[in-house]
């Protein structure tokens, strides 16, 4: 189980090679990537700057990864999130799950990106045409966690939603 | 004394990112702290005022208003979190 958090841009396919390779017990990888767009609620974005709290931010991810180990039968994972300034198509986000068959590592990887976007501190700072602002946090995200925990006592079934 | 940490918006707009405060018998949770904070006036009573959404973790731990605060604790107040 990795955590980082980085200024630097990572490569994927390096990654899950990294994850995976030589474990003859993985039999699925599942992947999730996050980039920066060039829109927003409706306006253009120029670029970003992801701020966050070092040393509670990395916690919280491993804690975030913990709890889907504990919710499902997954072999390793992976969590790579980018800090400081970031422009439209870069990637922000890569979360890495490996496990024996596809289900556990499509929800395990769905539920951490999840809880990363409401539970691990990073905050965005977007530079629109109009000035630079906070990006506020969604409702809908709050709700995509929420989902998870009426669906603790049937973890490795993806939530149809 | 406690350290107590400011991010993103709270920290522009309360102009600070850190500082240290002594405890005292008013000042020895969470909520306690909020008050001592809000009582110096704008810009404080108004960013942390009781309708805005300030989270705040007490050694890197999520808080709640009940939560105790310690000699040599390290307290953030921050906005909701939007990564990813």
């Amino acid at each position: 189980m990795t955590v980082r958090v980085q200024t630097a841009d990572f490569d994927a396919g390096a990654e899950i090679l990294g994850l995976r390779r030589g474990d003859p017990k993985i039999g699925a990888i599942a992947s999730f990537i996050g980039l920066v767009r060039d829109v927003n609620d409706g306006e253009s974005v120029k670029g970003m700057i992801l701020e966050h709290y070092p040393g509670m931010t990395e916690k919280a991810l491993e804690e975030i990864v913990s709890e889907a180990r504990s919710r499902w039968e997954i072999l390793d994972a992976l969590v790579i999130h980018r800090v400081g300034p970031l422009l439209p198509t870069d990637q922000i986000v890569l979360v890495v799950v490996s496990s024996a068959h596809r289900g556990e590592a499509f929800a395990a990887c769905e539920f951490i990106m999840d809880y990363l976007k409401t539970r691990a501190p990073f905050w965005k700072k977007e530079d629109t045409a109009q000035g630079s602002r906070w990006v506020d946090a969604r409702a809908s995200d709050d709700r995509s966690a929420g989902r998870w925990e009426q669906e603790a006592e049937v973890p490795a079934i993806r939530p149809s939603r | 004394m406690l350290k107590v940490l400011y991010f993103a918006r709270l920290r522009e707009s309360l102009g600070t990112s850190s500082e240290e405060l002594e405890l005292s018998p008013a000042l020895r949770d969470v909520a306690g702290l909020m008050e001592r904070l809000r009582s110096r006036g704008s810009p404080w009573s108004d960013e942390l005022a009781p309708g805005r959404t300030v989270r705040v973790s007490v050694n890197l731990e999520m808080a709640e208003a009940a939560t105790p605060l310690r000699d040599g604790d390290e307290v953030a107040l921050f906005p909701p979190v939007t990564g990813g």
